[in-house]
């Protein structure tokens, strides 16, 4: 196979391999999730000929490989075996609008074979496309594939074999949702960032706090509280907004860099200008922080972490809560001053946070370092 | 204190996009929201509250050729009497250019003879469908011919390329909007008097809903000094757009924002309510200095009264 890259194992890459038949939508979620490409513009995407592999820096490196679908892995030339043998998770996206029965025996045989080579693999189908699909007919559509897919398995031997299913769309938030959930699986050391955030949220009131990749907007990290995809999105929107207005007053050499970056996203090089980029970010520059007061009471606060990595937290302020739920948008303007003025508790537990913030940053960087230090 | 009302006249053929601006700038719609929007019905009025003490009265007309037909006709007085701003909108791809500029001449004739003292603006929609390199070339083109057409009227003519799909939109109707505003050279001479004390790199004041540039000291230095401009020069219409894009995100929490304070990787930004219809923001050279988030919002604090003074003294 002229031109394809089969990571070694002895580079520390968590790969994601991406696969599913053609016109699934894998390319895609590639470029809306990792390039940032406005979902509408996905229409214009060319089928995929060649394997392609793009690789990430975020606290781990990712690196993401996609087969095309019309491939056929089994042939004899192919060396699938080494191929399975060194990846982390096994992403199968199912078009969900389409005929799926295929699909399912397609994705049995795979995992019977990615089994069989490597049994530690993670294996993550994307009943993907849902945005066209009624609310009752997704979940039916999640329940038939799953049942036909556990029968499938069944009937190869294979009932140990763990599969997750999401269902997904590029045009909300669920693609980046799933691929959080994939991602941290990925994470050696997920179990200790999640008990210091889970520390983090007990000590300084803050209602929820994401661990950001900030290119991707793929949580790497979350406290035990349970997800609400409202708040992921005003998190993740965040995120933007900031760097937007940075970027406005950044001055012209680095903004015509932005620029070409952007132009040339296609190739390869790309990836490297990006992981530059990202290590500007974090040696070069002071580090981003954002906090902004909501009328409900709440904080939104955002502060740069190492390595492309932002935290995000909701903070509530406990005294308003009883308040917050029959608040006017349109309240007055003598209302909104008081309010504001009556803020010093929030003020003080900004501090509180400022500070365990940093202690957090501080630990980060120490797993970071002992991470690197045992590969 | 008292109201003064502006009527201002949206024009154009059906399809050009007269809602779907209406709708994002003064209806917080998305560029994509816009798509759910039908054609509009004779007129639509509506009364904007702006910067306290002004009302816009915008007539968002219905662009098809019934309705246009009736407003040269039968509601000609009712139409065109007491405007202070016509905003004409041409889509730039339309087929049909002689009856879009038919439709402009008879709008001028009407205007000249019921308030010639309207200012016009011209806006060439649509301009994302034309390509990058040639999109100046067309304006000036367009613009060109269409000053010919209202030389006779005695109209001087103000024009702008727009899209929704970028920020064109916002500097545009940011324009229009202060064009509109009396006292805006008193506005103008505060904020630089507010910057001497704050010694910021810029400030820039907003209308609270709709986030349009009311002033901002780059622009009114640019006025006396041709200075080397090295930052975008689009900045104040991207800012509208990415905080109104903030404002509909932390609208799912159903929440509004009272500021945004930034500290960047070398500016610091603070976006403050100043008054009660204006946002104000101030840009700073980061420095290490310990109070100054402190410092700068209780200038902006101290500000307020002054603000607000000049607001009401129209």
């Amino acid at each position: 196979m002229e031109g394809m890259i089969i990571p070694n194992s002895k580079d520390q890459h968590a790969t994601i391999l991406l696969m599913g038949l053609r016109r699934g939508g894998k390319s895609s979620i590639c470029k809306v999730v990792f390039h940032n490409m406005q979902p509408l513009d996905t229409l214009y995407l060319e089928s995929t000929s060649k394997p392609t592999t793009e690789q990430f820096s975020s606290l781990i490196n990712l690196s993401v490989m996609e087969l095309p679908g019309q491939l056929n892995y089994f042939e004899p030339n192919y060396d699938s075996e080494r191929l399975f043998s060194n990846i982390g998770a096994l992403v199968y996206v199912i078009d969900s609008q389409d005929e799926y029965l295929n699909a399912l025996t397609n994705l049995s045989m795979i995992i019977e074979f990615a089994v069989k080579v490597n049994p530690k693999i993670q294996i993550e189908v994307l009943i993907h496309k849902v945005d066209g699909l009624s609310e009752d007919y997704k979940i039916d559509a999640q329940r038939d594939i799953m049942q036909r897919c556990g029968d499938e398995l069944l009937d190869l031997g294979l009932e140990g074999v763990q599969v997750s299913f999401y269902l997904t769309s590029i045009f909300d938030h669920s693609i980046y949702e799933a691929f959080s959930r994939i991602v941290q699986k990925l994470i050696p050391e997920l179990p200790s960032l999640e008990n210091m955030l889970d520390n983090l949220v007990s000590h300084s009131s803050i209602d929820k706090v994401f661990l950001f990749d900030i290119n991707s907007k793929i949580y790497v990290a979350t406290d035990s509280g349970p997800v609400d995809i409202q708040t992921y999105e005003v998190c993740a929107e965040f995120i933007d907004i900031s760097i937007d207005l940075d970027d406005l007053y950044i001055e012209n050499e680095e903004n015509n860099n932005n620029n070409n970056n952007n132009n040339n996203i296609n190739n390869n090089s790309n990836n490297n200008n990006l992981l530059n980029n990202a290590q500007n970010i974090t040696s070069k520059s002071k580090e981003l922080k954002s906090i902004s007061h909501l009328s409900n009471g709440s904080v939104l606060y955002l502060k740069q972490m190492i390595r492309g990595l932002a935290l995000v937290a909701l903070i509530r302020n406990e005294n308003q809560i009883s308040t917050s739920n029959n608040t006017n948008i349109n309240e007055t303007f003598n209302e909104i001053l008081l309010k504001r003025s009556n803020n010093d508790e929030i003020e003080k537990s900004l501090t509180i946070i400022d500070y365990n913030v940093d202690l957090f940053k501080d630990s980060l960087m120490k797993i970071w370092k002992t991470s690197k230090l045992i590969k | 204190m008292s109201y003064s009302r502006k009527k201002l006249l949206l024009m154009g053929r059906s399809g050009s996009g007269k809602s779907s601006m209406r709708s994002i700038i003064f209806s917080n719609y998305s560029a994509f929201d816009t798509r759910r929007l039908g054609a509009t019905i004779d007129v639509e009025l509506s009364h904007l509250r702006f910067l306290g003490n002004m009302t816009l009265n915008l007539w968002d007309c219905g662009g098809q050729d019934v309705f246009m037909e009736n407003y040269f006709t039968n509601q000609k007085d009712h139409i065109f009497k007491m405007v202070q701003v016509l905003i004409h909108v041409f889509d730039v791809e339309s087929k049909s250019i002689n009856k879009d500029i038919e439709i402009f001449v008879k709008s001028l004739t009407n205007l000249q003879k019921y308030s010639p003292g309207a200012k016009i603006f011209v806006l060439l929609h649509k301009m994302d469908l034309v390509q990058l390199d040639k999109r100046l070339e067309l304006f000036t083109i367009m613009m060109d011919k269409l000053q010919k057409i209202s030389n006779p009227y005695n109209f001087n003519l103000v024009g702008f390329p727009t899209s929704i799909w970028d920020e064109s939109l916002y500097k545009a109707w940011s324009q229009i909007v202060c064009s509109l505003i009396p006292n805006i050279d008193v506005f103008n001479k505060n904020l630089l008097k507010f910057n001497e004390i704050l010694d910021a790199e810029e400030i820039i004041l907003f209308e609270k809903t709709t986030f349009l540039v009311i002033s901002s000291t780059a622009s009114i230095k640019q006025q006396h000094v041709q200075s080397q401009e090295e930052l975008d020069p689009k900045r104040f219409e991207k800012i509208s757009n990415i905080i109104k894009t903030y404002k509909q995100s932390v609208s799912k929490l159903r929440a509004n924002f009272y500021n945004l304070i930034i500290k960047g990787s070398n500016k610091n930004f603070y976006l403050d309510v100043l008054t009660e219809n204006m946002f104000i923001m101030v840009v700073l050279k980061s420095q290490q200095q310990q109070n100054e988030e402190l410092l700068i919002l209780d200038n902006i604090k101290n500000a307020r009264k002054w603000f607000e003074k000049i607001e009401n003294e129209n």
